[in-house]
């Protein structure tokens, strides 16, 4: 509890803290001489009410303070540790206390007749190491079902508390986050001072966006990526879905596209090479039986990543259904998080954008990540005569902790196959 | 979202008070069943301390409507008796504290014998009696002590709040084959309400949500339902959608409407007329923490009498009671803590 600059004269407006007759951790009584504080007549006595504990004095001698101001905080007997006091600012917020309300088990004598609506117990300030998030009960269960880290969020409720108004500033609709939070505790990025003029907007982030910044600071400076390279033939691709996709029309069921042929041979090839298909954790390495690919998508909101799950045992026309599906729904947020957890490895495509080729970063705790580009005609040499070729240029980003660079250059080179030779990799 | 509400789809109403439903129902009940009686002091002659039985000796006679001596213990066993063998008597305790007379009877008895006896006797006894201060009538004569009895398995409690649920579970309590406590209130008596003219019984254990809203769950029974319903017109005008429950039966208590509508507005405030440590607002809190904990952005408040014996001063009694007041006091501060007071 908070000991208040008491008022000890009628003209009193503040008082001088003249000597604290108690040291920080001094065991104090009640009735005892806790403080002398000098007002504008006098020097006088001010006793402790209650028995308990100097914690904290927050105005010294010779400070002083308002009537009603805090100079100091005590742990009355009976009072857990940590809940010493709130931040004086906060303490009106927290504890909208009925002062007469008859209901404080430890004054049971200030039953002074006024109906009862008993203030809350006194709210404990949030914890300095913020080991505990404090939010309420409906915000644990939207952040749970949106995929909202709380780590990320500022409580505007009670000693702190993020509240369900905090949420939705945060994520006006159903929020999503691109994978898992990692095992590690949240760090935010660290914050770069931006000088702002009248010609720059500035945006609060939002949590999917606060979520995409942590996330992939932490890949950037924790994963030590490599990057391998390769152009493929594309043409057989190109083929591949041109005449799957005439049957398919013909037939009237949904066409594919080769982005579908690439997530398939991929699921292909990191059945064919797990090594690709692991995650480094700490002092281990842990290899995914099961083959769920996480296909990056770019929404108006952000990045989010849902997963194709056990893809390699899906068919061509399956993964093609299921991608559109989980585009279509992570542009309109509505992505649930078990649709968006659990990849272990991804694909990211910007052909669609004429990007050639690019180095894409790494989605913890996936191992590796394959950035793909545009399919492009260009001169080639056939069979020793100059001809019109189809490219596509693959990059394949790697944990170098969990996977060496031969390893890499392998998988690369049996995706590579299967992308050259695409009836394997339906097949 | 809408909330469900339970406004009497009846073919015709009639304005009449609390306390004339109370009477035109005992008589009807009265000319239904030869086996309903009325017992209690001062309910014949006297017709009543508040003339809820008036006219009622004159027309069915002593034998049917029995002025008793000034002994509740000795006219509350008589009536267990009675509804043991049988009859369906209905026992006027002119207050509530005096009930305390006769908690031997209501609670080692009434509440008992069917479980203890194996099922061989069924007890369809009503005990009507009033609760609520406010009247000046100091402390022992003032008391809101529905807890003890809705703490009594054996037991049913009612508690209306409005001339309707009044008639209703009224006409449900004299024909229920188990003891049910009636509880009413002095300062409802004179309220007025629609009241259906059909004699179809309220369901017991069934609450009501008198009036939907979004933003907050305001809870009360008897004097602090209708307590609850003039919060909800102030807080309306401060611009926020209070929904008023009213639990009207305490013993079984409708945990589900309770718990269903706090999910649909994430806080409460529970009112009860009496003590707060103990009290029914902790049970009906602690149902929403089972039923709702995932649903809650604030904690439930509670908003109930001062812990004194309550005085006989005007200015003390008028502070000690729970008030609209106070009931908006703790919405406001709860819809705060969610970030929208």
């Amino acid at each position: 509890m908070d000991i208040l600059m008491p008022r000890l004269s009628d003209t009193m407006e503040e008082g001088v803290v003249a000597s604290w007759h108690a040291k920080v951790g001094d065991e104090v009584h009640a009735g005892e001489i806790l403080v002398e504080i000098e007002t504008d007549k006098a020097l006088m006595e001010h006793e402790s009410y209650q028995d308990g504990v100097l914690t904290e004095i927050l105005v010294p001698e010779g400070g002083s303070a308002d009537i009603g101001a805090p100079i100091g905080r005590m742990r009355v007997a009976g009072e857990p540790e940590q809940a010493a006091a709130t931040p004086a600012g906060a303490a009106e917020g927290s504890a909208p206390a009925q002062p007469a309300a008859a209901t404080t088990p430890s004054t049971p004598d200030t039953a002074a007749a006024s109906a009862a609506t008993p203030a809350p117990v006194a709210e404990p300030a949030a914890g300095a190491d913020g080991a505990r998030v404090r939010a309420t009960p409906l915000v644990r269960r939207l952040a749970r079902e949106s995929g909202v880290d709380l780590g990320t969020l500022t409580g505007s409720g009670p000693g702190g508390r993020i509240i369900r108004a905090d949420l939705d500033r945060a994520a006006p609709a159903p929020a999503a986050a691109p994978a898992p939070a990692a095992a590690v505790p949240a760090e935010q990025p660290a914050a770069v001072a931006v000088p702002v003029t009248e010609d720059d907007e500035v945006t609060p982030l939002g949590s999917m966006r606060r979520t995409i910044a942590r996330r992939l600071t932490e890949s950037a400076r924790d994963t030590p990526h490599f990057y391998l390279t390769r152009t493929v033939d594309a043409g057989p691709m190109s083929e591949l879905r041109a005449q799957l996709n005439a049957k398919l029309v013909a037939a009237e069921r949904p066409k594919v596209s080769l982005n579908d042929i690439v997530l398939r041979a991929v699921a292909v090839a990191l059945r064919q090479h797990p090594e690709m298909n692991s995650s480094f954790a700490g002092d281990q390495l842990v290899t995914h039986r099961r083959v769920h690919v996480g296909m990056a998508v770019a929404t108006p909101a952000g990045l989010v990543v849902p997963v194709l799950r056990d893809a390699d045992t899906r068919s061509l026309t399956d993964i093609a259904a299921a991608a559109r599906e989980l585009a279509g729904k992570a542009r309109d947020r509505k992505l649930r998080p078990e649709e968006m957890t659990g990849s272990t490895f991804s694909v990211s495509n910007l052909g669609m954008f004429g990007v050639d080729q690019f180095c894409a970063v790494i989605n913890p705790p996936e191992a590796g990540i394959l950035a793909v580009g545009a399919v492009r005609e260009e001169a080639g040499v056939v069979d020793g005569a100059l001809a019109v070729v189809k490219r596509m240029t693959v990059t394949l980003s790697v944990d170098h902790r969990a996977v060496d660079g031969a390893q890499g250059a392998e998988f690369l080179r049996s995706l590579a196959h299967l992308l050259e030779n695409p009836w394997l990799a339906v097949a | 979202m809408t909330a469900p509400t339970d406004v009497a789809p009846a073919a015709g109403t009639t304005t009449m008070s609390y306390r004339q439903a109370l009477h035109d129902t005992l008589r009807a009940e009265l000319l239904r069943d030869e086996n309903v009686l009325l017992m209690g002091e001062e309910i014949g002659r006297f017709e009543g301390s508040y003339k809820i039985t008036a006219g009622l000796l004159d027309e069915f006679g002593p034998k049917r409507v029995k002025d008793t001596p000034i002994a509740e213990e000795g006219f509350t066993g008589a009536a267990v008796g009675a509804a043991m063998l049988g009859l369906r008597p209905v026992v006027e305790v002119m207050t509530i504290n005096f009930s305390l007379l006769a908690l031997d009877q209501i609670i080692n008895h009434a509440a008992k014998i069917y479980g203890m006896f194996g099922g061989q006797a069924k007890v369809p006894l009503v005990i009507r009696t009033p609760g609520g201060g406010g009247q000046q009538l100091a402390a022992t004569h003032s008391q809101n002590v529905e807890l003890f009895y809705a703490f009594t398995p054996g037991l049913k409690v009612v508690a209306p709040s409005n001339p309707a649920d009044a008639k209703g579970l009224l006409l449900a309590a004299i024909r229920d084959d188990d003891p049910v406590l009636f509880l009413e209130n002095l300062a409802l008596y004179n309220t007025k309400g629609e009241v259906p003219t059909d004699d179809t019984p309220i369901e017991i254990g069934r609450a009501a949500i008198s009036r939907p809203g979004t933003d907050i769950t305001l809870i009360g029974y008897s004097r602090t339902a209708r307590m609850a319903l003039e919060a909800a017109d102030r807080l309306a005008a401060k611009g926020f959608s209070a929904e008023v429950v009213d639990l009207r039966s305490l013993r079984p208590l409708d945990r589900q409407t309770v718990v269903e509508s706090v999910r649909r507005t994430s806080c409460a405030v529970v009112v009860e007329d009496d003590w707060l440590t103990y009290g029914i607002g902790a049970e009906v809190a602690a149902s929403i923490s089972d039923g709702a904990f995932d649903w809650l952005d604030a904690p439930v408040r509670r908003v109930a009498m001062a812990e004194v014996p309550l005085p006989y001063a005007k200015s003390l009694e008028t502070a000690a009671l729970p008030a609209v007041d106070d009931i908006v006091v703790a919405a406001e501060q709860t819809l705060r803590a969610t970030g929208r007071g």
